[in-house]
């Protein structure tokens, strides 16, 4: 049985349990056969010099990626993830690791749905808020019908 | 002081708003489980059909971001960036519906803005394109809006 993150259960300020990734370059190779996205500046490393760019970078979809799954593990099966946002500021490179983060910065009900807002992010290994952005999640209510 | 040129051209500005034409994508779960992999999310709802089966879901589901796999449709009028150095600047997506194998989601873009502003590396084009994805039950099941940036 898996556990169940209700709604009041959860109080403004309070942390996203963290995420930590270690993207490698075979995962952006992978990443790319998976999504289609196939720019070079994500698998070859000439290419990516000839872009002004110190090698090979993590594609942004692929942050938002595991920007997604730090919200899916936190609300587990019962929750649903609604809204997704993040803004592409800074490049991170495979061998690093990427740490996702976030907290609560509004609950509040809308009709029947029980929702939540967090600011989230990714930093790199250096502390560096690479990837900012947002999200919110419906979760259940210990008073209210469960998500269909 | 020079005057910046525009690069918003009167061919990119009368494409925003128009609809692409829609692309039918199907989704297999093989698909879904290399996705699942590739993000490397070891979520039991992207791969392993018991778990799913006896999950609120009810069956496998696509994870959130898996809708990058899909292509909208050609364009019905020419939307060329200007510029030939392309970044990606974000992503914000709305969820409604859940994703299964089997689907079919048809998948429309449309530019839905374009605006010119200076950058550190000359001016930059910043485009918003949204993109709807619609199922095989006339279901809106997300919506995304990406921007980009040429300069």
């Amino acid at each position: 049985m898996a556990k169940v993150l209700y709604w009041e259960d959860v109080q403004e300020g309070m942390e996203v349990p963290t995420l930590v990734k270690h993207p490698t370059t075979q995962q952006l190779v992978k990443y790319a056969g998976a999504s289609g996205d196939f720019y070079q500046i994500h698998y070859d490393t000439e290419f990516a010099k000839r872009n002004g760019l110190p090698g090979v970078i993590i594609h942004g979809a692929l942050k938002n990626a595991f920007l997604a799954q730090l919200m899916t593990d936190w609300i587990g099966e019962y929750g649903a993830l609604r809204k997704l946002s993040c803004q592409y500021r800074g490049m991170d490179v495979p061998g690093d690791a990427l740490t996702c983060k976030g907290h609560v910065t509004k609950k509040y009900r809308e009709g029947d749905r029980y929702l939540v807002d967090c600011d989230i992010w990714l930093e790199n290994g250096k502390g560096e808020r690479t990837t900012p952005g947002g999200a919110t999640v419906q979760l259940p209510s210990r008073t209210a019908a469960p998500l269909p | 002081m020079t005057t910046e040129q525009n690069y918003i051209t009167d061919e990119l500005r009368n494409a925003v708003g128009v609809e692409s034409e829609p692309e039918v994508y199907e989704v297999e779960k093989g698909a879904i489980n290399r996705f699942a992999e590739a993000i490397d999310d070891p979520n039991p709802l992207y791969r392993d059909e018991a778990a799913a089966r006896s999950s609120r879901l009810g069956g496998i589901i696509a994870p959130p971001t898996f809708f990058r796999a899909m292509r909208a449709g050609p364009p019905r009028v020419r939307v060329e960036s200007p510029l030939k150095r392309n970044l990606d600047g974000g992503s914000e997506w709305e969820f409604y519906e859940p994703v299964r194998p089997g689907d079919r989601i048809a998948v429309t873009q449309r530019l839905a803005g374009v605006v010119q502003r200076p950058g550190r590396l000359g001016p930059m084009v910043i485009m918003t394109r949204e993109t709807r994805y619609v199922n095989q039950l006339g279901q809106l099941v997300a919506i995304q809006r990406s921007t980009g940036i040429s300069y």
